[in-house]
């Protein structure tokens, strides 16, 4: 059989003389298909509804009083045709893990499995309700307990709290039960430390609980200073929050020494397993003497990074934390039925600190992650970890002789390339490659963070994607940065061909506009 | 008048018992376009080396470390309405505040400008 279309012929794209492929400018200002969108507000009329509303009675009685409204709410009128057209059309400016790649680091925007959607859908995952009577939803408790058990076993950790609804929220959660595990024995810490290059939810959630936040300094090759973290443990340190792997893309290979000098100064061990994709079914965090680690079940087991629905971020504890977990929990009883412990079980409920949230966390990303789980195996998630690892040291490898890798020669990365913009000439910057890689079709890597290196690009390539899109993805990437290193004046200008040219992040950060002027 | 430098970029300029505070041009040049400042309230006491005010730009959020120890007694009211000084004039019109010496000799621990000079020079 013939190998179709061999002379490789394709319609050609309108070129104008500058190369830039714009053709005479339109009446409409759109670009043939691509649809130039107003805003709701310049289009909708008022006059005009989507929805066939009888006629008010102005007569008719009303108990508002003088909570009734006294000018009209100001909303926009839209046929629903028109109303569907906006959102698709906005729709298709989008850019998203289903239309491409998104090498966004230390955000594991890896794909989402279709098997994960269609079970999460299943009406009765998809249907509960968080106030059913516990023996019509033994199912859904079922699905808690055992992927609770998967976590568990992954991270090598006796318990689990299931209800933190975020990475953030789950950070919470375990220094939350930190801070109760000193207060039951009388010790007043005050103080939790952190790593120059943690992510910024760290220092976050250690001052939302009212500890005092210090940094710790990296060492030139990447890695927390164990001699300066030692240095400055004492009576009055709660915890360390450590993330492993950490923000340069660097596993944190002192980690059990750290932890066990921490313990013996009393503190608590907090990691950060945002990462933790890097390391599943290699590594278990409890052999290096964690207490606490939240798990991004929607990044590390599947649905991108937030994945345009909600988060979970579920946290293994230490036999020494486990008391102090939120309520609810899911335990099984004798018989194999399922029951959740709340307040009003006072007996087994223990000295928990209290909730999280109202109920029992995110169901959909429970069934998503278990089902990923499932699907893949225990090999299969071992495999996971293998080829992030193998993907990004791909990169990193392919990039380090013409762009500045600061931790190159710290050994092999882990899930995520670092690189920064040191060599760049003519004023060019870490910004303007970025905003050249939209031009040639790719969302940009995560740019200026992590704050350490100068000018960072963080690319994190994740175990879902071929090598042949990895390596059109360098192809591209290694012609931008040529560029920039050769002081390319244009690349200040990019993007030349997204939907709006370069943005003035500047002004919008300095006078924002937050509501639509007519 | 004299000017002293910290390792971590801020300017202090010493004038009686009166010290003006700011970030340095090396500073705002590695932050980028600033887009926010906060300012420690009037009467707050600041903490040699610990943090004293917050500087915004596109890039990141920075933490400004008061130089010596003291309390403020004047903040820069120009700096609300328009951050963009501290990018056209740090270690002019665009200074973040001004405080007491609480003990001139943690001046003595600063760099002068040439010493400072060099310390950029080898970053």
């Amino acid at each position: 059989m013939n190998a179709p279309n061999q002379s490789g012929w394709k319609p050609a794209m309108i070129a104008s003389e500058d190369g830039m492929h714009n053709g005479p400018a339109t009446t409409t200002g759109n670009r043939a298909l691509m649809l130039e969108e107003p805003l709701l507000f310049e289009i909708g009329r008022s006059d005009v509804t989507g929805v066939d509303l009888p006629p008010v009675d102005a007569d008719a009685p009303t108990r508002l009083g003088a909570l009734g409204r006294s000018e009209a709410i100001g909303l926009v009128g839209l046929t629903e045709p028109e109303t569907v057209r906006h959102y698709t059309r906005l729709s298709r400016q989008n850019y998203g893990i289903d239309l491409g790649f998104f090498p966004l680091g230390s955000c594991t925007m890896k794909h989402n499995p279709r098997l994960n959607e269609k079970v999460a859908r299943l009406p009765g995952f998809a249907d509960v309700h968080p106030l059913s009577p516990q023996n019509a939803v033994q199912g859904a408790l079922d699905v808690i307990h055992q992927l609770g058990g998967w976590l568990c076993t992954l991270t090598g950790m006796p318990a689990v709290a299931m209800s933190p609804k975020a990475g953030a929220h789950g950070e919470l959660c375990g220094i939350l039960a930190i801070r109760a595990a000193h207060e039951a024995r009388g010790d007043a810490r005050e103080v939790v430390l952190v790593p120059e290059s943690a992510h910024g939810t760290n220092p976050a959630t250690a001052a939302f609980a009212n500890y005092r936040v210090e940094d710790i300094p990296a060492t030139p090759e990447g890695r927390v200073d164990v001699a300066a973290l030692k240095a400055r443990l004492g009576p009055d340190v709660a915890a360390v929050m450590i993330t492993n792997p950490n923000t340069c893309g660097l596993f944190e290979k002192d980690f059990r020494e750290i932890a066990d000098a921490v313990h013996a100064a009393g503190g608590y061990v907090y990691c950060d397993g945002a990462n933790f994709n890097a390391i599943v079914g290699k590594v278990r965090p409890g052999d290096l003497g964690v207490d606490a680690m939240h798990i991004n079940l929607h990044k590390t087991f599947s649905t991108p990074h937030g994945g345009g629905g909600p988060g979970s971020g579920p946290v293994v504890l230490s036999e020494a934390l486990a008391p102090y977990a939120p309520l609810p929990f899911v335990r099984q009883q004798t018989d194999g039925t399922f029951y959740l412990v709340e307040e009003e079980n006072r007996e087994e409920r223990g000295p928990s600190f209290g909730r999280m949230t109202a109920f029992h966390g995110q169901m959909g990303m429970f069934t998503r992650a278990l089902t990923y789980m499932l699907s893949h195996g225990a090999d299969g998630l071992k495999q996971v970890a293998e080829d992030a690892v193998l993907n990004a040291n791909y990169i990193l490898r392919s990039m380090e002789d013409i762009l500045h890798a600061p931790f190159a020669g710290s050994g092999p990365c882990m899930h995520e390339a670092l690189f920064g913009d040191k060599d760049f000439t003519g004023g060019l910057s870490t910004l303007d490659v970025a905003k050249g890689l939209i031009d040639e079709g790719y969302h940009p890597m995560t740019v200026y963070f992590p704050l350490v290196v100068h000018g960072a690009m963080l690319v994190e390539p994740t175990e879902t994607e071929s090598k042949a899109t990895i390596d059109q993805f360098i192809t591209a990437f290694r012609a931008v940065v040529e560029r920039a290193l050769a002081g390319d004046e244009a690349l200040k200008q990019a993007p030349y061909y997204a939907p709006r040219r370069r943005l003035d992040e500047t002004a919008a950060a300095r006078k924002p506009k937050l509501a639509f002027e007519g | 008048m004299t000017r002293y430098f910290t390792d971590e970029h801020e300017w202090i300029d010493v004038d009686g018992d009166v010290a003006t505070v700011g970030i340095t041009d090396y500073a705002q040049s590695q932050l980028g376009d600033i887009v926010f400042v906060e300012l420690p309230a009037v009467g707050t006491s600041v903490e040699k080396g610990k943090d004293a005010a917050v500087v915004e730009s596109v890039k990141a959020a920075s933490d400004v470390y008061a130089p010596i120890t003291g309390e403020v007694t004047e903040v820069n009211p120009a700096l609300e309405e328009d951050p963009a000084l501290v990018n056209s004039a740090p270690e002019g019109d665009g200074w973040f505040f001004k405080m007491t010496i609480g003990d001139s000799g943690q001046l003595e621990g600063l760099m002068d400008a040439a010493a400072y000079k060099d310390f950029v020079a080898s970053l």
